[in-house]
């Protein structure tokens, strides 16, 4: 019983470290421009599609597509922001609410299209199997995912709080306008959140790919529950949505085991519901 | 008076003749539009385009000849009754979604002016298109869908091909006390679990109902939200419980993350009985050997090309066509389009009253299907195929062999389910 109840404890957190870095991308986002990027559990597929295809077609394992994922969802993240996102950054908000839309439409469908809606896993990865501690099992790569996780936000925090660029970022998250007149880019610190941000969501895919099965529309729950992160950590803060990823996978978790798994995402909205209505800004906003 | 006739009659003649001409055109360019209602995006678009491809084939073999095929209208190119009128199907895609499965339903009805309808696959979506096609007073031909609740809302203009799930829950019932006799194993519990959409929810309901008729205990009934992120406590609960056998339920997602869970967990019943979602042909793909040994319901196989050519003849054109080998889905989806056409073409029209009447009097002989069933024959008052049963396959060596019922069985079921620990 303790044993059971150990593992799903474990589990639960394991689930919530991988919750907290698809939302972290999705909450910087938001907090320096404003805007829901729809198109975010997109980038989630993006991600574990390209670790996939290194995988299938060159033999590179997950574990090093890591950084490849990163980089090309960084690029992607840019270009998307300079010449789709920021055309309407000045434009009514419905038309910064429908563009990130459209682009996840294209991107979901463009995906059959290439790849067809098909199942895929990856087979072999380096990282497999699971840790026995007693009654306790813990898969590998699951494991070690959500260690990555919890790496990559420790290095985005730092990174923010330690280095010019990131307390740029920073400062135009505060107050935008203040940001400009003390001589930041705007634009720029703009394009290198949404890069940043889609980075990280390609990483956390490249972590997913090692153990969850990659198809054209498995981000659409984890864009969900990535969506009520962000907010019940409190629209834009990063610390705060690293802590409700972590909530969240637990609460779904041990909700599921001890009440019944046939509510353990109403438990996970209930939770957000009743937090919005005591604190509407979040945990941390 | 006699100069006049001698006037009129070769206009008459004209007449009569161009119009006879034109009738005849007509006829060979008559196209019989049936919808057909698929997922072919969203969660399991596989699976729909699956569905959809064994439809599309049939169509093709209506509406083509293929005289070594003893399959109803192959012999002849499309309805001979209605002078080779062909079948065109439209497609229409439900997303998986149940209201857009009634949206699409009245578009293609009002818009497209279909004559009938087949699909949907998911039982839920197949609910809302159905009750669309009843108020349009369109008739459903349905050979996909399982939940048994379809058949038991007294439609009038649905009809059902393929079994349901409360005769595949009796199969996998019987399964395990023809087993226990077989090799004097015991079976006592039972834990079930199920996805809580129309579909799972009432496998659900229908082992729980029947275990104990048969004599087995329930320690377990898990029912979970369909596309999960993670799995975990569901396995956990199962764990916990230890049952002897479960009973699974399920679409392709979760059956993928359940079986990852189940070897992760090392969760080890005696065995592992499933629906619908072990058998879709992304499963085996994405789980490899994590498959093997894991039961599910059926109502094809390619190892039934044993006992009829039939089946190896019709998968050799569907792997010629797509490819691939057929699927379960594909085969199940393969039947809606014969009964239809059949029905249309003793009816001699596509109105839809007397394509209804000629559809409860349809009588396809087994020989002329690819299934092991005795025929189709829709009762009068449910609309069931009365002579539709399941089989059940085992995955063994990453292949679907039939292992029940015993005497049309291919191989010897793989009993009990070995240990995680112990497989490759």
């Amino acid at each position: 019983m303790t044993g059971q109840l150990l593992a799903q404890l474990m589990n639960g957190l394991l689930i919530g470290c991988m919750y907290s870095l698809i939302a972290i991308g999705l909450t910087m986002i938001w907090g320096v421009m404003n805007i829901i990027n729809f198109a975010h559990a997109d980038f989630l597929m993006i991600g574990m599609f390209i670790s996939f295809w290194l995988y299938t077609l060159y033999g590179v394992d997950p574990i090093f597509s890591i950084p490849v994922c990163g980089a090309v969802l960084f690029l992607l993240g840019w270009l998307i922001y300079r010449y789709l996102v920021s055309k309407v950054m000045t434009g009514p908000g419905l038309a910064q609410l429908v563009v990130t839309f459209g682009i996840s439409i294209f991107i979901a469908n463009a995906a059959v299209f290439l790849w067809s809606p098909d199942f895929r896993m990856i087979e072999k990865p380096l990282l497999a199997g699971t840790w026995n501690f007693g009654t306790v099992q813990l898969s590998i790569p699951k494991a070690i995912a959500s260690l990555g996780s919890v790496a990559v936000s420790v290095a985005l925090f730092l990174f923010l709080r330690k280095t010019k660029t990131g307390k740029a970022i920073l400062a135009v998250e505060m107050n935008r306008s203040s940001a400009l007149l003390m001589g930041i880019n705007t634009e720029r610190v703009n394009a290198l959140s949404f890069a940043i941000g889609s980075s990280l969501v390609g990483i956390a895919g490249a972590f997913l790919s090692m153990y969850y099965y990659i198809y054209p529309q498995v981000g659409g729950t984890f864009g969900l529950i990535s969506f009520c992160i962000v907010a019940l950590g409190g629209f834009g803060s990063i610390e705060g949505a690293f802590l409700a990823g972590i909530l969240i996978g637990v609460v779904q978790t041990l909700g599921g085991y001890f009440f019944d798994p046939a509510y353990k995402y109403a438990i996970v909205f209930a939770m957000y519901l009743v937090t919005v209505w005591i604190r509407p800004q979040g945990l941390m906003g | 008076m006699h100069g006049k006739r001698g006037r009129i009659l070769p206009y008459a003649l004209t007449l009569l003749l161009s119009l006879a001409l034109a009738s005849a055109g007509a006829a060979a360019d008559k196209v019989i539009k049936i919808g057909a209602v698929y997922p072919l995006t969203g969660n399991i678009a596989s699976t729909g385009l699956d569905c959809l491809h064994g439809a599309e084939l049939a169509v093709d073999i209506i509406n083509g000849k293929y005289p070594d095929l003893n399959l109803p209208l192959a012999k002849t190119a499309g309805l001979p009754n209605l002078g080779g009128a062909k079948l065109k199907l439209v497609v229409a895609d439900t997303k998986g979604e149940p209201r857009n499965g009634q949206a699409e339903a009245e578009r293609l009805v009002t818009e497209e002016k279909v004559v009938g309808m087949i699909g949907a696959y998911q039982s839920a979506v197949t609910k809302t298109a159905s009750q669309a096609t009843e108020r349009l007073k369109i008739p459903y031909v349905c050979s996909d869908s399982s939940s048994p609740t379809l058949t038991e809302r007294g439609l009038k203009y649905f009809f059902r091909v393929s079994p349901h799930d409360a005769g595949f829950a009796r199969d996998q019932l019987q399964f395990l006390k023809d087993l226990e006799k077989a090799k004097g194993v015991k079976i006592g519990t039972i834990a079930v679990l199920y996805e809580n959409t129309e579909f799972g929810s009432n496998v659900g309901k229908q082992v729980l109902m029947l275990a104990p008729e048969y004599g087995f205990k329930v320690v377990a009934d898990i029912s979970y939200t369909a596309n999960a992120t993670d799995v975990t406590s569901e396995v956990g609960r199962l764990i916990k419980a230890n049952p002897d056998v479960l009973m699974h339920a399920s679409y392709i997602t979760d059956a993928i993350l359940f079986t990852k869970t189940f070897k992760e967990m090392g969760f080890n019943p005696k065995g592992i009985l499933t629906f619908a979602g072990y058998i879709e042909p992304g499963y085996l793909p994405a789980v490899k050997a994590d498959g093997n040994d894991i039961i599910v319901r059926s109502t094809f196989a390619l190892d039934l090309a044993k006992s009829k050519p039939l089946v190896a003849k019709v998968n050799a054109l569907f792997k010629k066509k797509y490819g691939i080998d057929m699927s379960e889905n594909a085969a199940r989806s393969f039947a809606a389009p014969f009964v239809i056409a059949d029905a249309i073409n003793r009816a001699r029209t596509t109105e839809a009253e007397a394509v209804v009447k000629a559809l409860l009097a349809t009588n396809i002989p087994g020989s002329e299907m690819i299934y092991p069933w005795k025929g189709i024959q829709f009762d009068p008052k449910s609309h069931q195929n009365i002579h539709a049963r399941g089989i059940l396959v085992q995955i063994q060596n990453q292949n679907y062999v039939t292992v029940w019922p015993f005497d049309s069985a291919a191989a010897k079921v793989i009993w009990p389910f070995p240990a995680w620990k112990t497989r490759k």
